[in-house]
């Protein structure tokens, strides 16, 4: 079980502000995962594409498509930050 | 170390007075303030409201001073970050630096401030009275982040 969280534009984009999923077998990284949320639709096609600009962290640790996510482990999704 | 992700304002002269408390070695105290202001298109904002990542903000906020504690002679930093509606001309963010010195203080204080803006998961979406947007990042911020390297 993974945790997922979303933030933002992206939260209210997709209408999920959290979820819980049984991590696919097939998901061994953060790319794997963006992969298989895209595959959900539209909005979540485009959320997750290859050109967003969506930033990603692992167990609220920067991370980046390259990042390996384990059973466990709690993934953000956000957008570019604008705080200060 | 002061971090804090909060609803309700800050004091200033508190928070610059709780890190220097009892310390005879402080020759500086660096202060910025952002404050909200009417960036909106029509000049109409009623408010900017302030998302996080409860845990990831704060944490990535310490990290951030952590890293100026090493980078400057510094002695303590305070990072206070609002979050929830906040009112043109509200307090947004403070950050506090003290040190022997000002030039690190100066410096610290600019640099937590670049950081924080391009590092801290935090976003604002401006609510004005033709509809609410998310306020998209600036490639500005995100070179002054950058220049620090």
């Amino acid at each position: 079980m993974i945790d997922l969280l979303y933030f933002a534009s992206l939260r209210e984009t997709l209408n999920t502000e959290k979820e819980q999923l049984d991590l696919p077998l097939s998901i061994n990284r953060v790319a794997d995962l963006k992969k298989w949320l895209a595959a959900r639709g539209s909005d979540w096609a485009s959320a997750f594409s290859r050109d967003s600009n969506i930033l990603v962290s692992v167990n609220q640790k920067m991370a980046s498509d390259d990042s390996m996510i384990r059973d466990g482990d709690e993934i953000g999704f956000f957008p570019p930050v604008t705080g200060g | 170390m002061i971090i804090s992700v909060q609803k309700q304002d800050f004091d200033i002269a508190k928070v610059s007075q709780q890190l220097c408390d009892g310390r005879k070695d402080i020759g500086a105290i660096a202060t910025f303030t952002g404050l909200v202001r009417d960036l909106s298109q029509n000049r109409d904002l009623v408010a900017l409201e302030l998302e996080h990542y409860p845990g990831m903000t704060e944490k990535s906020l310490k990290s951030i001073a952590q890293d100026a504690m090493q980078r400057w002679d510094i002695e303590d930093a305070a990072i206070i970050h609002r979050v929830g509606k906040l009112k043109p001309s509200e307090n947004i963010v403070l950050v506090v630096v003290i040190s022997a010195h000002r030039k690190a203080a100066f410096e610290a204080c600019e640099f937590l401030m670049d950081y924080l803006k391009t590092r801290a998961p935090l976003w604002k979406k401006e609510i004005t009275r033709h509809g609410e947007h998310w306020v998209e990042a600036k490639l500005f911020d995100q070179q002054a982040a950058e220049d620090w390297k």
